[in-house]
């Protein structure tokens, strides 16, 4: 058996937990393992198999460059850091390392889009997005139905839509 | 005002009355939320974190429900107020453990607690007696959308409520119920249970959450994933899981009473003996013992006995209780000696158990909502 890390040696120590009642094992070399921290007691091996993503393969020497790299510019904790404590340091993190949030959520949660409650400010802006995406909608069915004065006064609409500031990508996490 | 002069005492609270009581000692619902762009608590230096403590506490304070409420940062809290307030699940052990920049809010009824600075920059929480998780729900909703007009919420349309720990994000919600199960415990499906709960994704934990032991048979059973499915849906499989459980319960005691009374009598008999006599007695065994007196409760076998008795002395016999009631610090002997001169005091005068065999007499009614008017077998 081959290690999962280096993908080189010989694997020896193997590391088997229940994670949301699925199986989730990892082989690892000697070396490996101890470079993850494996033999230290109270190591947290939840956010080892999930820190490295499911059966990660990427090769250990881009993931260690990127964690010397990668901090955040708001309150300057690190992917090591993020790694290490298994906490985020602040909202603006989240955005950061977003290539590991997804596969760490997706192992941790029932799905990984946020289904429920919204701030009510937010909650208009979903509202005012539907509502563009109506007008689009509409837009372009006038245009192909050449129906060019509707057209018109939907493109107007959309214009004075999207001019509002409220509107951006992430309301709530933007600085 | 201080703490002690503010905090219900423990009679009253165990007083409030709650549907199926019998089984579910409370329900609690929380929530964790952030300020946005700004480092979380465990990221923030002592200088942020006095800063967002400034920023949140008068608006916390100021919130209708928190009127008149008890509001303290945690430098000025003593060790024992400290302890106090984790024994009644008002703050939790994390919160318990930091000084600087951190802070709590009671309401007046101490059904809501705000903590600040724990975890994350706000954990709301709201405890109910009985089985009330909805209710709980609704009251610290109510809270959350008060806040959210008055401090600028980390919240994405992706991730939901952005929280320190990953297992938190989304709707930042942990939903939990504290069962009281000896039935499952002495009929040995306490596995069992546990398993089929985590199969749905849910956790059994013991009395105080996270990595503590289930003493006096409670269990606690709350939510882990927060993420991908909306509050309702958490509350209802929770709420789902947790009447599915009492009926086990109610289940596993009627068999016992009927395939082995005998052994039923006899631990409830021991532990009336031990408690009403015992000298020296640790909080563990005196929580166990506890926890068989009111399962005699339940099923009629103190007919003349307060049933509220039991819940008070399971929570005034905890160590930062039995301190806070002596006013001093005192060493685990010396505690235990004390323990147990509590449990002989309360207890004095407390009748015998009356328990009588299936054979004779039919055990008293398994209704969930029985109360305790009802006579228990008379003749023994």
């Amino acid at each position: 058996m081959i290690c999962n890390v280096c993908q080189k040696n010989e694997a020896t120590v193997h590391l088997t937990q229940m994670l949301e009642g699925e199986i989730k094992k990892m082989d690892m070399c000697e070396s490996c393992a101890q470079q993850q921290g494996v033999d230290e007691p109270g190591m947290p091996l939840v956010d080892l198999l999930v820190g490295l993503g499911p059966s990660s393969s990427e090769g250990e020497s881009q993931s260690k460059s990127s964690v010397k790299v990668l901090s955040c510019e708001v309150c300057g904790h690190s992917l090591a850091d993020f790694k290490k404590a298994g906490r985020l340091g602040c909202s603006h993190c989240y955005q950061v390392f977003e290539d590991q949030m997804d596969p760490m959520l997706r192992s941790m949660h029932k799905g990984i889009k946020h289904t429920g409650k919204a701030p009510k400010n937010f909650k208009d802006d979903r509202a005012l997005r539907d509502q563009l995406a109506k007008l689009e909608k509409d837009l372009h069915q006038a245009v192909e139905e050449e129906r060019y004065e509707d057209a018109a006064v939907l493109r107007d609409s959309i214009k004075q839509l999207t001019a509002s500031p409220e509107l951006s990508d992430e309301p709530s996490v933007r600085p | 005002m201080n703490l002690h002069q503010f905090l219900t005492p423990i009679q009253d609270i165990c007083r409030r009355p709650g549907p199926f009581d019998r089984i579910v000692l409370t329900s609690r619902v929380r929530l964790a939320r952030n300020l946005k762009d700004t480092p979380f608590p465990g990221r923030a230096s002592k200088q942020q974190r006095e800063d967002h403590l400034q920023a949140i506490q008068p608006v916390v304070e100021a919130l209708p429900p928190m009127k008149k409420g008890f509001s303290s940062d945690l430098v000025s809290l003593e060790d024992l107020d400290r302890q106090l307030l984790v024994e009644r699940h008002l703050i939790s052990r994390e919160l318990a453990k930091k000084k600087q920049g951190a802070a709590f809010v009671l309401s007046k009824d101490e059904t809501c607690s705000i903590m600040i600075n724990e975890e994350d920059h706000l954990r709301m929480q709201v405890i109910l007696p009985g089985l009330q998780i909805k209710e709980a729900w609704k009251a610290v909703n109510k809270l959350d959308t008060l806040l959210e007009d008055k401090l600028p919420i980390a919240f994405s349309g992706r991730y939901g409520f952005l929280t320190a720990c990953p297992t938190n994000t989304g709707t930042g919600i942990r939903v939990s119920a504290m069962l009281h199960l000896p039935g499952l415990v002495i009929a040995e499906h306490m596995q069992q249970t546990i398993t089929a709960v985590n199969k749905l994704g849910l956790a059994v934990r013991g009395l105080y959450g996270e990595g503590t032991e289930a003493l006096g048979n409670v269990f606690q059973i709350s939510n882990q994933m927060t993420l991908g499915e909306t509050e309702n849906d958490i509350i209802e499989r929770l709420n789902k899981v947790v009447v599915q459980i009492i009926e086990n319960e109610e289940n596993a005691r009627a068999k016992l009473l009927e395939s082995n009374p005998e052994m039923l009598f006899n631990n409830i008999g021991r532990a009336y003996g031990i408690l009403t006599n015992a000298h020296v007695i640790s909080s563990k065994e005196a929580k166990n013992l506890l926890s068989l007196l009111r399962l005699g409760l339940d099923l009629g076998y103190f007919p003349d006995m307060d049933p509220e008795v039991v819940d008070e002395l399971f929570i005034v016999t905890e160590p930062g209780h039995i301190q806070f009631k002596e006013a001093k610090k005192m060493s685990p002997e010396e505690r235990d000696i004390m323990r147990a001169t509590q449990l002989r005091d309360r207890l004095e005068g407390m009748a015998k158990p009356q328990m009588s065999t299936a054979s004779d007499e039919d055990p008293p009614s398994e209704d969930p909502e029985g109360s305790e008017e009802e006579e228990g077998p008379s003749e023994c």
